[in-house]
């Protein structure tokens, strides 16, 4: 066959290869949710949400361990927002280009990955041990924000990048300080693609196990870290403490692990039940990235 | 003549890292008229305008050697404030680039970073600053709609509103129709020949029928050297030097 | 901006019309009336006038084209105006023979009754005047009108020299006052194939028809 036909036929193998292997992943994907639904399906109720975890798997719940997770989040979100943006803009607009600051760009980047069970020792010797924080909810969120923070200054950075150097410009022409152009022209319009970049990173802390195990995470708790803000009989009639970030706490990823790993079949159905709960978590996540990227691109 | 000055260029050299743009430039521009600064791509004419608001000092290579001053004042002295400089020295670019906001807020920047937050105050200079810039009529009824639902003459003579809004005494405009459709060139040239009236204008321009219509003097640059400078009428009937008939007539360029 | 500096191209070129119309007048009259003062006037200082127009409408049309690139109508406009600059100061020129002329003539007693010469100089003058209100209103038409009377100018031509040069036959002493009527008429004759050829000029400005070199009949079919 001539040259042309050639083409056309490679060009059809490529189109059926690339819809095969996509068909794969999707498959596979669906396969993973489909079991996970249907093992878990007996212990989705209300209750499952509401309990604490227990010897008994029909028992069980996940309430400490979502509140944990939610407190872990807060926590994690608290530092690591303030200190990678901040970081971000600093070295994307006031930082010098010079070789000590290529050094560390390249310092980041390698950061962001590096494996979670490191960032976990890491933090069971700065956080737990150094700073006797021991295994607190203080402990895991920090331990987990300086997993995330590369990425989000990574993040920062790239969305900063993408906006044109022209609107600096313009901001400067009119005698604009650098703060004055990042602060009102530049930071608002990368503010949809830096969002964007925290929630993923957010999205990938809720799934990590092995850094808050490493620290010491247990899972077996039966109670909740205290609340911020609590009801009290005297005046104010309110009652503000930080102790809660002081206590123990568990996260969904190590109750499942947990749940996997003990012999009851009964417990198999609650790790599928805590999946479904975390997976339903991540998606949500990035549905919630993928919606304030989708309206971004009609900037410019 | 009798025209006061706003620039006094004195043997102006300037490089980027050791690569030097612009040889001993000597240049008066005066007051409350067009000077057009002209010349072929890389005749360092940009540079130039660009020494005037200091915007050269964001590129960290950049060095000069000689002086310019402005309304008496060294403007590379320690005493000059550059973001003071830049509000009564304002300038216009290349392709249009409004703030990705609205066109109230793209005016009411300026006076924002300039510490102005009064509501009524600032109505007044938005609607003052479109009106010189001859915008006012075709947005005043949209003045919350993003600066990007206009055309590119629109969006241009948006940027002029906002370079009006904080005061300038000089207005740069940096090929400002180089982006831009005839007709919507032909009426920013037209906003041009009112502003002199009150602004000291300078504009690059590489379209020489452009320089004719719009400039009072003319600054003819190549190769970073100031070949001839004059009233542009004389330039364009009886250039003095070769270079500039063999420019005007085509030869090259 | 080009159309103010266009309307004031032609407004000076009016002021200037309105001059050189004035020197032929004065000159004429002066002779008629043998007012020595007139003469002088328009020798010494009307021509110097006059001069400095023609410099100054020179300037300001190489202006306007080196400046605005004017096209079409803007065009032929700039570039007429730069002709009619041309004759009126030719036209000046004539002004000045013509009182040169008188000023010899009226040293003298008169040769004969003047007639001919100022309806012949009443005719010129109505041509010239006709001929820059056409450019003023841009009317091709009364522009090509004037054009055909020029025919009567020629033949009062003509008849004058025919009858001076019997003059100057008759008797030897005319020949001096002769000559100096011969070339007052001469001079009228001239003036009004200028205040033609501004009338051509008018066509092309305004229809952009060349109605130059034809013959007088064809002017009208231009």
């Amino acid at each position: 066959m001539n040259r042309v036909q050639w083409n056309k036929r490679i060009d059809k193998l490529f189109n059926v290869f690339g819809i095969g292997a996509t068909a794969f992943g999707l498959l596979i994907l669906l396969a993973l949710i489909l079991d996970v639904l249907i093992d878990g399906f007996p212990r989705l109720r209300w209750d499952f949400l509401t309990s604490f975890p227990s010897r008994k798997p029909e028992q069980a719940g996940i309430l400490s361990a979502w509140v944990g997770t939610v407190w872990i989040m807060l926590t994690t979100a608290l530092f690591a927002i303030p200190l990678g943006i901040g970081a971000g803009i600093y070295l994307e607009e006031y930082a010098p280009k010079n070789r000590v600051t290529d050094f560390i760009e390249i310092n980041i980047a390698n950061l962001a990955g590096v494996p979670s069970v490191i960032y976990g020792i890491l933090g069971l010797g700065l956080f737990v041990r150094a700073m006797h924080l021991d295994r607190s909810v203080l402990a895991g969120g920090l331990t987990l924000v300086l997993l995330i923070l590369p990425v989000v200054i990574l993040s920062t950075r790239e969305a900063l990048r993408a906006v044109p150097f022209s609107i600096r410009e313009a901001a400067y022409a009119l005698g604009a300080t650098k703060w004055q152009a990042v602060r009102y022209q530049v930071l608002p319009a990368a503010v949809g693609n830096i969002m964007t970049g925290i929630i993923l990173a957010m999205s990938r802390a809720i799934g990590e196990t092995a850094p808050l195990i490493t620290l010491g995470a247990l899972t077996y708790i039966p109670f909740l870290p205290q609340h911020p803000v609590s009801f009290s009989a005297q005046v104010p009639f309110l009652h503000f403490s930080l102790k809660g970030f002081l206590d123990p706490f568990t996260v969904l990823p190590i109750q499942i692990f947990n749940w996997v790993s003990r012999p009851q079949k009964g417990f198999l159905t609650d790790a599928a039940a805590g999946i479904v709960v975390l997976l339903a978590i991540t998606l949500f996540m990035n549905g919630i990235a993928i919606y304030l990227r989708h309206k971004n691109q009609k900037r410019w | 003549m009798g025209l006061k000055t706003a620039f006094q260029v004195d043997n102006l050299n300037s490089f980027y890292g050791t690569k030097q743009v612009l040889k001993n430039i000597c240049l008066t521009i005066p007051q409350k008229s067009v000077t057009s600064l002209m010349g072929p791509s890389g005749c360092g004419k940009s540079t130039l305008i660009r020494c005037f608001n200091r915007m050269n000092d964001l590129v960290k290579s950049f060095r000069i050697e000689g002086k310019i001053f402005y309304s008496g004042t060294d403007l590379y002295s320690k005493e000059i404030d550059v973001t003071e400089l830049r509000r009564e020295i304002g300038m216009v670019f290349q392709k249009p680039n409004p703030f990705p906001k609205s066109i109230y807020e793209n005016i009411a920047y300026g006076l924002r970073i300039h510490g102005v937050n009064d509501r009524d105050y600032l109505d007044g200079i938005v609607e003052e600053s479109l009106k010189r810039a001859a915008l006012w009529e075709e947005v005043k009824d949209r003045l919350q709609e993003s600066a990007f639902s206009l055309s590119g003459g629109q969006q241009q003579r948006l940027c002029i509103a906002r370079a009006l809004a904080v005061k300038p005494h000089v207005i740069l405009f940096d090929e400002p129709c180089s982006a831009l459709d005839p007709i919507a060139t032909a009426k920013i040239e037209e906003l041009i020949a009112e502003l002199k009236e009150n602004y000291t204008i300078v504009i690059v321009t590489h379209n020489t029928a452009q320089a004719a219509r719009v400039s009072d003097y003319t600054a003819f640059l190549y190769l970073g050297d100031l070949i001839e400078v004059g009233s542009t009428e004389k330039m364009f009937t009886v250039p003095q030097d070769k270079r500039t008939e063999q420019y005007l007539t085509g030869k090259f360029g | 901006m080009f159309e103010e500096k266009l309307t004031h191209l032609k407004r000076e070129l009016i002021m200037c019309a309105s001059l050189v119309e004035g020197m032929i007048d004065k000159s004429i009259q002066g002779l008629l009336k043998k007012e020595k003062l007139f003469l002088t006037a328009v020798i010494e200082q009307d021509e110097k006038n006059a001069n400095d127009y023609d410099l100054e409408l020179d300037e300001l049309c190489t202006n306007l084209i080196a400046q605005f690139e004017p096209k079409a109508k803007d065009l032929r406009t700039v570039l007429m105006i730069y002709q009619i600059n041309r004759d009126l100061e030719r036209m000046g020129d004539h002004a000045v023979n013509i009182a040169e002329s008188g000023l010899l003539l009226i040293s003298k007693p008169p040769l004969k009754p003047l007639i001919d010469i100022p309806r012949m100089a009443e005719k010129t003058i109505k041509m010239m005047r006709d001929a820059i209100d056409a450019f003023v209103t841009e009317d091709a038409e009364l522009a090509r009108q004037v054009c055909l009377r020029d025919n009567d100018i020629d033949q009062l031509w003509e008849q004058i020299f025919r009858e001076l040069v019997t003059f100057m036959i008759s008797d030897g002493a005319n020949i001096e006052r002769a000559l100096g009527l011969i070339r007052i008429a001469h001079n009228l004759e001239r003036i009004a194939d200028l205040s033609t050829n501004i009338c051509e000029d008018v066509t092309f400005m305004v229809e952009g028809k060349v109605i130059k070199h034809h013959k007088m009949d064809n002017k009208n079919e231009g």
